[in-house]
């Protein structure tokens, strides 16, 4: 744990206190800028383009043309303070301009600058304290490197829209200054990477078909192992009833991967046939990090395409938070319309409503003492609570994970109302930031949670902190040591189903 | 027509024409830009009556600043009802016979100004107190909230410690109105303040944050039904990626 003393880790205190500003207390030079191999196959320019100030500009006013949300939220807001304190990043970096109106306003000074009547006036006559008097700014190298910096300290959570008035989201700001900075040549590499990734082989990972395939038979081979079934996980199946489609960390990285047999084992028990596809193996679309409409709509283009080479008749999600959001709230807009898969089924549906449903008819059985070592708490991931739904009535994105887990669990318990259901803290590592040149900001992002966790641990002697999102999962592997817990305190919803449901033909372990 | 009504009567009409104007531009942006994805913040609606539902408890109790805030929400909510009331006694200037209704909102409308001039004290204040706001406040920000407290303060003077000859005032302003400038405003100094301000305040409305007003009913994330999975939501520049 050498890497552990380089970071300063933000101090868990009794209770969530809103910490005094420390000004530049983040500036930073950013995470890694993306290489002209990551910018081209997106179509972005490879490199800051010769006249960016103009251009970054235009592109503003292009998005402002295309996005009501973008003009509606840069107008509104009255800077009332109610947002202030709701970002994850400010309570643990205490860095001004990672309040959500202060983010903001790094893009709301170039709106107010070129696309209002008093800034063009000011502008124009070059009066700076009439600039200074709206917040208006010239485009300039220095707010360039303060978007940079700033808008990849933004999981794209929307906890600040929850509270604002007009339910400015901050996450719409983020993603359209991200796609200004794609379009002058400036990108992340981490996002911009994995995209092309998606494109060339199919995934986040690049895991290509073969390997897959290779994982696939040894899950199957361990679960045989484990309980004397044969349980399958079948690729590329043509005419399976459901396409499953999943975030990539699911085939390999802990405790993803538990999560993984879990919905096979559900799938198996409710004798339905599905498959996973080699085209589309990834759930995740960081076109919606880097809010590009044209990348995540191509990234979407795969799973519908997958779903009609396969036959298929449903398709059904794995455990992921933006991915599901895209999925959810995007996918019918962006790829469909799905007229072709079976109508008496949403689409896309989620592994927890399908899970839930099979409960509720009924059709599995557990044996939930096999989760009695352990003691659940539910993270509710940013994306899912905020952004998407599950089941038909309002709120059930929270509902029915808690359903599942309990009818697997006999020992629950929910953390502090304040940051749960709606109210969620993000893990600290979402919205395209969850990379290693970003641990600083992550560390600090995820001390909200980490404070709310350390209180049921302590109160109620909480175990385990179940999670439906990979960027959850990998996030929280990640940072627990720094906040002096163990990685493998985080497990997946569906790996306690895993644990606790009665195959027939089981033999006892 | 003396000098001063003649100025403040062109001030009233380029005040209402910019206002008018801009706002109505404003509105027409709004409801012309498409909203090409569902960004609802969840848990939303899940049909247009629960929208509506849901917007009405934003625009009349500030729902969602309860939730955020509890100190700006009651100087704010109590500052804009009592601007609502305030606004609501005003019609009186403009309309004859005066409907019963204003009629019977006179002496509520009258002690809001204390409602208001208290609530726009607070948050004068928070502005300046809370590191956090302060932090995030432009000149202009400051500037909005002194211009209201002197509107309100202007305006309760009038009403509570030197009053204004009223019928005269009506007079010149149905008289503005009807596009007849015969009858002349009060030559009272706290007047012309309160105009002035007035007439800035209209002014400024369609180029600052106070399109709030109109842009809390076209917010996305507010205004939006959660049916994504059931209906398509194609704008039409996203429709032209589809060929
Ligand atoms: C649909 C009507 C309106 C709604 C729903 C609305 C709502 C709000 C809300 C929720 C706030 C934030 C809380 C606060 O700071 O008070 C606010 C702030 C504000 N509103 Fe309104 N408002 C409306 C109309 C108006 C009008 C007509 C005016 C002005 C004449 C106005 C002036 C202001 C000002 C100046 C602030 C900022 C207060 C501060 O500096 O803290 N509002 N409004
Ligand atoms: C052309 C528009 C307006 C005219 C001619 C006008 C005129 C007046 C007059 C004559 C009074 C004194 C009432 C009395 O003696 O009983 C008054 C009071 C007041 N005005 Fe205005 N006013 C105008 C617009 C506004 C606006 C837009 C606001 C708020 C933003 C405002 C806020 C007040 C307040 C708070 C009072 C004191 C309370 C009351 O009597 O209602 N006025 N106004
Ligand atoms: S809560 Fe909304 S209106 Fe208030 S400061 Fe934040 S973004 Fe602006
Ligand atoms: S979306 Fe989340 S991370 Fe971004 S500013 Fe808002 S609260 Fe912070």
């Amino acid at each position: 744990m050498a890497a552990k003393a380089t970071f300063d880790v933000p101090q868990m205190q009794e209770y969530p206190i809103i910490p005094m500003l420390k000004p530049n207390a983040m500036k930073t030079a950013g995470p890694f800028i993306a290489k002209p191999e990551h910018q081209a196959p997106l179509g972005f320019p490879c490199e800051l383009v010769e006249n960016w100030e103009q251009k970054a500009v235009e592109k503003l006013g292009e998005l402002l043309e295309k996005y009501r949300s973008l003009r509606v939220y840069l107008d509104a807001c009255v800077r009332c303070g109610a947002c202030t304190d709701k970002c994850h990043y400010l309570l643990g970096s205490a860095d001004p301009k990672n309040m959500p109106v202060a983010r903001q306003d790094l893009l709301r000074q170039i709106y107010r600058r070129y696309y209002t009547v008093p800034g063009k006036i000011f502008g124009a006559l070059g009066w700076e304290w009439g600039k200074k008097l709206i917040g208006a700014k010239d485009m300039s190298k220095e707010v360039l490197d303060d978007w940079y910096n700033y808008f990849h300290q933004c999981s794209q959570c929307r906890r600040c829209s929850v509270f604002c008035p007009y339910g400015i989201d901050t996450a719409d700001i983020s993603m359209a200054a991200r796609e200004i900075m794609d379009s002058i040549g400036q990108g992340q590499k981490y996002c911009n990477e994995i995209i092309g990734k998606v494109f060339k082989i199919g995934n986040n990972l690049g895991l290509p078909g073969p390997a897959l395939q290779d994982t696939l038979e040894g899950l199957e081979e361990d679960v045989e192992f484990n309980t004397g079934v044969k349980v399958r996980f079948p690729l590329d199946v043509e005419g399976a009833d459901i396409l499953l489609v999943t975030p990539s960390a699911d085939f390999f990285a802990e405790p993803h991967v538990d999560g993984l047999v879990g919905y096979a084992k559900v799938f198996h028990q409710a004798g339905v046939s599905w498959t996973m596809s080699s085209y589309a193996s990834e759930a995740g679309n960081f076109g919606m990090f880097i809010g590009s409409y044209e990348n995540m709509r191509k990234i979407s283009l795969r799973i519908r395409k997958a779903a009609l080479d396969l036959k298929v008749k449903r398709i059904v999600f794995g455990e992921c938070g933006h991915a599901w959001r895209v999925a959810y709230s995007f996918m019918n807009t962006l790829a469909g319309p799905f007229d072709f898969l079976d109508p008496k089924y949403p689409v896309p549906q989620h592994i927890c409503e399908f899970t839930n449903e099979l409960i509720k008819a009924g059709k599995l059985n557990f044996d939930k003492s096999k989760n009695d070592h352990l003691k659940i708490t539910f993270h509710d991931s940013c994306n899912v609570a905020r952004a998407t739904r599950m089941g038909d009535v309002e709120g059930g994105q929270f509902t029915i994970p808690r359903e599942v887990i309990k009818a697997v669990c006999n020992h629950y318990y929910d953390m502090p109302a304040e940051t749960i259901h709606d109210k969620t803290f993000c893990c600290g590592g979402g919205g395209g930031l969850l990379t290693d040149d970003l641990m600083d900001v992550r560390i600090k992002g995820a001390l909200p949670r980490m404070q709310a966790w350390k209180q049921v641990v302590e109160e109620q002697g909480v175990t385990h902190l179940a999670a439906i999102c990979a960027i959850c999962k990998s996030q929280f592997t990640k940072v627990l040591p720094y906040y002096g817990f163990k990685l493998d305190q985080v497990v997946s919803v569906h790996q306690l189903v895993s644990n606790a449901i009665i195959l027939d033909g089981q033999t006892e372990e | 027509m003396g000098f001063l009504t003649g100025f403040y009567a062109l001030f009233f009409y380029v005040a209402v024409l910019i206002f008018l104007v801009g706002v109505g531009h404003k509105i027409y942006e709004y409801a012309r830009t498409p909203a090409p994805l569902k960004v609802p913040t969840m848990p939303a609606p899940l049909t247009t009556t629960g929208v509506a539902w849901r917007l009405t408890t934003e625009v009349v109790f500030f729902k969602s600043l309860f939730r955020a805030n509890k100190w700006i929400w009651i100087l704010g909510w109590v500052f804009h009802f009592c601007l609502l009331l305030v606004l609501l006694r005003h019609l009186r200037y403009f309309i004859d016979p005066v409907w019963l209704w204003v009629d019977l909102l006179q002496p509520f409308g009258k002690y809001a100004a204390f409602g208001m001039v208290a609530g726009l004290a607070g948050l004068l204040l928070r502005r300046i107190v809370v590191e956090r706001i302060r932090y995030i406040s432009n000149p202009s920000d400051y500037i909005m909230l002194i211009l209201l407290l002197i509107i309100g303060m202007s305006g309760s003077m009038m009403t509570f410690v030197k009053h204004t000859d009223i019928v005269q005032l009506k007079a010149a302003f149905l008289g503005f109105l009807s596009l007849n400038w015969q009858y002349n405003l009060p030559a009272d100094p706290i007047l012309f303040v309160h105009l002035t301000a007035v007439f800035a305040l209209m002014i400024v409305f369609p180029f600052s944050k106070l399109l709030h007003a109109p842009g809390i009913f076209f917010s996305p994330s507010r205004n939006q039904v959660d049916n994504a999975r059931e209906k398509r939501h194609l704008a039409p520049w996203a429709a032209k990626l589809e060929n």
